[in-house]
């Protein structure tokens, strides 16, 4: 294959990847990778570079639309940033010494846990129970907006949930994933917060995360242009679209669809992580 | 703690940052256009591992390269800024929280910068 056509197989693919990701809001990051590395036999490591600079374009590329809706609670997102950071640097420093089957293993049993939370509801949890007394001193307690007005709310696990963001910034970079699941599982589950609020400061955060490992891979030459190009602009392509036509879609089917296929790409990733073949 | 000055500045980065992402895209496309051009007959064989030509793993050399011509720095570049919009939003809520006068979150903000710097300039983690 020549590298335009790749090119152009790629693109279409990550256009794919990246409108189902926003319609179903489990992002795209998730399935470039394995579409790289099991569909076009690229080696993991140029798969992780181009995955993680897509992320960043859709992210940044959201971040407008997302403030606008007045959920992003700033002070929790870069108070976590801190811990995202630290574990993308330190998984950026573990990739090199981790074997490649051994990250496929790890993608196949992080795909497997998106697709079972995705099929789940998210659960609905008071949000003003008393605060924990760390988010006090920290002002991490916001307000945001509802049907019924203005509503407080107050943060919970504040420990808890800062530990499980250096596990989601470690993941985003051995990945090159933005970790989106475990960021609004860290923020929804642990902290508390509305489920709106922890949705749109994940997107707040999964740019910063996945710059901080794009950086360091840039340098160990992860990211090869003839495909991280065509990557970064099809996802970004796909995002900005799905985030257009997220209003009328019907999302349950698409939820469905998309789930199917990170279940197939699960186990593809975990049958080639244990044999070794990839 | 959330007021309306909070939010019309977070408005504001919102904005920048589309811009930012816009124009690394628009550097991105054009980089890749000419990486087609030139590069886009030849097999793509990307099945082993071997690292960029080192000229194009540092911002420093990106832009040295990129200034003379070479296709494939041109899209590194566009990535490069690409890796910045995120640094450029931190960088912006520093100034935020520099003009609410938030000594915190000045710091905290602060160390979220210095280690996006730190993985983006010296590459070392």
């Amino acid at each position: 294959m020549s590298i335009s056509l790749l090119a152009l197989f790629l693109a279409l693919g990550s256009f794919g990847a990246g409108l189902l990701g926003a319609l179903t809001g489990l992002g795209g990051g998730l399935v470039v990778v394995p579409m790289m590395t099991l569909l076009f036999h690229i080696d993991l490591r140029y798969a992780i570079g181009a995955s993680l600079v897509s992320v960043i374009a859709t992210s940044s590329g959201a971040a407008a639309a997302y403030v606008r809706e007045g959920f992003t609670n700033v002070r929790v997102g870069i108070f976590l940033e801190v811990a995202t950071t630290v574990g993308a640097l330190s998984g950026a420093a573990l990739a090199g010494f981790i074997p490649t089957s051994a990250l496929a293993v790890l993608f196949g049993l992080v795909l497997l846990y998106t697709a079972y939370r995705s099929l789940r509801a998210p659960e609905e949890h008071p949000t003003d129970l008393p605060s924990d007394p760390l988010a006090l001193r920290l002002r991490l307690n916001s307000t945001y907006p509802t049907a019924a007005g203005i509503r407080a709310y107050s943060v919970q696990g504040v420990k808890k949930g800062f530990a499980l963001m250096f596990v989601a910034g470690v993941l985003s970079a051995l990945l090159g994933i933005g970790s989106g699941i475990v960021k609004v599982l860290a923020m929804d589950h642990t902290m508390k917060l509305p489920f709106k609020v922890s949705t749109t400061t994940s997107n707040f955060m999964i740019g910063v995360t996945a710059a901080a490992s794009a950086g360091v891979y840039l340098h160990r030459g992860y990211i090869e242009p003839a495909l991280a190009f065509p990557v970064m602009l099809g996802v970004l392509a796909g995002a900005l679209l799905g985030a257009r036509i997220l209003a009328g879609a019907k999302t349950l089917w698409l939820r469905r669809i998309f789930t199917t296929v990170v279940v197939v790409l699960a186990l593809e990733m975990l049958y080639k992580g244990l044999r070794g073949g990839l | 703690m959330r007021d309306r000055r909070d939010e019309q500045i977070e408005l504001v980065i919102g904005r920048l940052l589309q811009w930012g992402v816009l124009a690394a895209a628009i550097v991105v496309v054009i980089g890749g256009l000419l990486l087609l051009a030139q590069y886009g007959h030849l097999p793509a064989n990307f099945r082993q591992f071997n690292s960029e030509d080192a000229a194009l793993r540092s911002v420093g050399g990106i832009i040295r390269a990129a200034r003379s011509g070479d296709s494939r720095a041109i899209v590194q570049l566009g990535l490069v800024l690409l890796i910045a919009t995120p640094a450029a939003r931190v960088a912006l809520t520093l100034g935020a929280f520099i003009i609410q006068r938030d000594r915190l979150y000045m710091l905290t903000t602060t160390i979220v910068l210095a280690l996006l710097l730190y993985g983006l300039i010296w590459g070392r983690a």
